[in-house]
């Protein structure tokens, strides 16, 4: 398709411009939002952009030549379009000529019935790769990505997704190069191990990368920061879990000013007796595994086979590190108190930072707490780990007027815990209820308690 | 469809004829309308000799008139009569369009199920013939827009007596298409006795993988000519003969895109509203994520009429090879 390209109006009382300079000539290609000509106005000199890619095809105004706002300067034939055949037919309908195109009786017939020509005998436009590589100055990163994925059906896009195969990856075999369902489904079959990984191809114009030179500690712009193992498997589990499960969210806002006002008392005679600190952690998991007792359905997991609803009740921490997330289990979390998680999470904690957490530390989660609010996140949309029905976390605790239950305002210690839930396992009946029940655990815990 | 003691060999005309001979025979509230199908015994000998066996009070001449023709047959129909009325080609079919769409096709709604009309309106289309501009026109796709109307072209002999047998049966008005290229040219085994097909129901006439190809009436046979052909390159092409046009067969269809991914629709109407556009809106609606490939009609030009000349009926139609064509690109996509 061709498209005509006006002198633009530059400033709402401009009515005419000037054609400066053409910074493309008829044949050259162009990338859309390339400068391909230079306007002058009394109040601006600017270039303009191209509106579609493709090839200049011909320049209706000369250098120097001043016209109205409006007036037809160039036209370009967008790239993928059906070449100058279809045009040149509708300049001079009936003649049907073209070298590219045999003359076809049909339009013919159609044009001397005085009704549009009929291109209907064709495949729809295919996907064209984009021509004009050797003149465009300047290809944004991403256009052979872009290009290569222009064609793809959506029958292709969803086979690749199901058997999360990167398109790019494929060796088409239609029309083109065009990658068909069938090659999605032999690159499948072909190894369910590589083709996941398989780097998309680069970019050519983008600038070569240097591997190595930069790291996860110290990234280097424009560089690539090699994947270590423990990356790869973040990424593996959380574009698994993503995929796999479906996420739902909700949030519930808990009055914690009691609970931390225990921590409070408590905390300087427990560093001293266990040289653990004493964060609000402990506290929150133990509501957690009392909520969870009576929500079993959060401590489960979905099967093929089923719901598997969870024998124990291990509470995975999730910690960040500079590099890295690691989420060590606290086993059995429902058999300790408080203060026995404060110690038991206190030590994963530390082993954690010291990376000398085992492999046995890291497995058998059934359910996860991610204390997020460190850094002053108010809310936040965790992603379930793998194979459990659901995560919460602990966001900032800020002081806030809040109306009490006698309508009076009173300034407390409020905190969002924030609950991703794999729909699949429950529904938001359970998981609100779940989500009420820990409120209601959290602010009844109090500086009368035990430890 | 009940396959009885055996089977006889017969083509398009000789299926229709007996299949209306025993409907005479076995239901005398049948009654016969149009031109010429008396005296005559219809322009293809169809109701030949009929009037000396029924008589002319059930096999009626009728001046040149359509509207009168299916008008009468509506009031007969909604009286208690099962008349089947002829439109001699069905490029004479619109005067009767009112009849059609505003009396029959509503009988049923309008007297909120106290009337029915049990109608059956037979009418030869379709080119190929050198029939020019009033004996070549396809028209379903003038009718298939309107609820009520049930509208069937079948291409097999076997599949035009279960399908009449079925219209004939069916309460409510049915625009039954004769395909008259096939009238002559086409034969198959033709089972005996009482059975319907029913309307609504395609036919897979020839399963494969690659490619889904759609069509009715005339075309099926080629596009199964062209499908066969494609075989012996390592093509493989799966057949559907819509049979009914309305009430469509969504499930046949969704069912072989689903499995094939790839979708061509082929009919000798022109294509702009044909029947191809209702096919593929609702392919696109029910299974765009099984797609590997843009939809594609292969259809009539949007030209008034298919002209006299050799030439142009040739261009007006799709030929088997360019059908084979249209689907090799399509497999090869």
């Amino acid at each position: 398709m061709a498209t005509t390209i006006t002198m633009p109006q530059l400033g709402e009382t401009v009515t005419e411009g000037t054609v400066e300079r053409w910074l493309k000539q008829p044949g050259e290609s162009v990338e859309k939002y390339e400068a391909f000509v230079e306007v002058s106005t009394d109040k601006v000199n600017s270039e303009v952009p191209a509106p579609v890619t493709g090839t200049l095809r011909e320049i209706l105004v000369q250098e120097g030549t001043t016209v109205a706002t409006g007036t037809a300067i160039a036209i370009i034939e967008e790239v993928g379009a059906v070449p100058a055949a279809s045009a040149a037919k509708a300049a001079a309908p009936g003649s049907g000529a073209s070298a590219t195109e045999p003359p076809k009786t049909r339009e013919a017939m159609a044009a001397s019935a005085n009704l549009e020509p009929v291109p209907g005998f064709n495949l729809p436009e295919m996907p064209v790769q984009h021509a004009g590589n050797g003149h465009a100055r300047v290809a944004p990163p991403d256009a052979s990505s872009e290009t290569a994925l222009r064609g793809v059906s959506p029958a292709v896009r969803k086979l690749a997704r199901e058997h999360r195969i990167d398109v790019r990856s494929i060796r088409g075999t239609g029309a083109n190069g065009r990658v068909t369902a069938q090659d999605v489904l032999a690159a499948a079959s072909a190894g369910a191990s590589a083709p996941a990984a398989a780097p998309p191809a680069k970019p050519a114009a983008a600038p070569p990368l240097k591997p190595g030179t930069s790291t996860y500690g110290e990234p280097i712009p424009g560089t690539l920061i090699p994947l270590t193992s423990a990356r790869r498997i973040i990424a593996e589990r959380m574009v698994e879990s993503k995929h796999t499960a479906p996420h739902a969210w909700s949030m519930v806002e808990v009055d914690v000013t009691n609970v931390w006002k225990w921590r409070a008392r408590e905390k300087d005679a427990f560093e001293r007796a266990t040289g653990y600190k004493l964060t609000l952690l402990p506290f929150f998991i133990r509501a957690v595994v009392e909520s969870l007792a009576g929500f079993p359905l959060m401590n489960a997991r979905f099967t093929a086979d089923g719901i598997l609803v969870e024998r124990d009740v291990n509470i995975g921490i999730a910690i960040g590190l500079p590099t890295n997330l690691v989420v060590p289990v606290v086993k059995g979390a429902d058999k300790l108190s408080i203060k026995g998680l404060a110690i038991a999470s206190g030590e994963l904690i530390d082993k954690a930072r010291r990376n000398k957490l085992s492999a046995d530390d890291l497995q058998g989660g059934t359910f996860t707490v991610n204390n997020n609010g460190a850094n002053g996140s108010y809310a936040s949309a965790p992603i379930i780990n793998g194979g459990q029905a659901g995560i919460v976390t602990m966001e900032t605790v800020v002081k806030k007027p809040v109306v009490t239950a006698d309508e009076a305002i009173a300034v407390r210690s409020m905190m969002n815990v924030c609950l991703s839930l794999d729909h699949r396992v429950v529904d938001g009946y359970v998981a609100s209820g779940f989500l009420a029940d820990l409120k209601k655990r959290l602010e009844a815990m109090g500086p009368s308690g035990i430890l | 469809m009940a396959v009885a003691s055996g089977s006889q060999t017969m083509n398009n005309v000789e299926a229709v004829r007996a299949t209306l001979y025993e409907a005479m025979k076995s239901d005398d509230r049948t009654v016969i309308i149009g031109e010429d199908v008396g005296n005559r015994g219809n322009v293809f000998l169809i109701t030949k000799d009929f009037i000396k066996e029924f008589g002319p009070q059930r096999v009626i001449d009728t001046p040149i008139a359509e509207a009168s023709i299916v008008g009468i047959a509506v009031g007969m129909a909604m009286e208690g009569l099962r008349p089947i009325a002829e439109i001699q080609f069905a490029d004479f079919i619109y005067p009767a369009f009112n009849q059609i769409v505003g009396e029959a096709a509503k009988t049923r709604y309008r007297s909120n199920g106290e009337y029915t009309c049990p109608l059956v309106i037979r009418t030869p289309y379709g080119g190929g013939v050198r029939g020019a501009l009033s004996h070549s026109v396809s028209i379903e796709a003038l009718f298939y827009h309107v609820p009520g109307l049930k509208i069937v072209a079948p291409a097999f002999p076997a599949d035009v007596k279960g399908l009449l047998n079925a219209a004939i049966d069916d309460p409510d008005p049915v625009l039954f298409l004769e395909h008259k290229k096939t009238y002559r040219l086409i034969k198959g085994e033709v089972p005996d006795g009482h059975y319907t097909i029913p309307i609504g129901k395609a036919d897979v006439k020839k399963t494969g993988t690659q490619l889904t190809v759609v069509s009715y009436g005339l075309y099926v046979h080629w596009a199964l000519e062209a499908a066969n052909a494609l075989e012996q390159e390592g093509l493989s092409v799966e057949v559907i003969d819509l049979r009914s046009i309305r009430p469509m067969d969504r499930t046949a269809i969704l069912q072989s895109v689903r499995k094939t991914r790839k979708l061509l629709i082929i009919h000798e109407d022109n294509k702009f509203g044909g029947i191809g556009a209702e096919i593929s809106a609702m392919v696109a609606e029910e299974a765009l994520f099984d797609l590997d490939a843009p939809i594609r009609r292969l259809a009539a030009p949007d030209v008034p009429a298919m002209g006299y000349a050799l030439p142009l009926e040739e261009e007006y139609m799709s030929s088997p090879a360019e059908m084979a064509d249209s689907m090799r690109e399509m497999v090869k996509f």
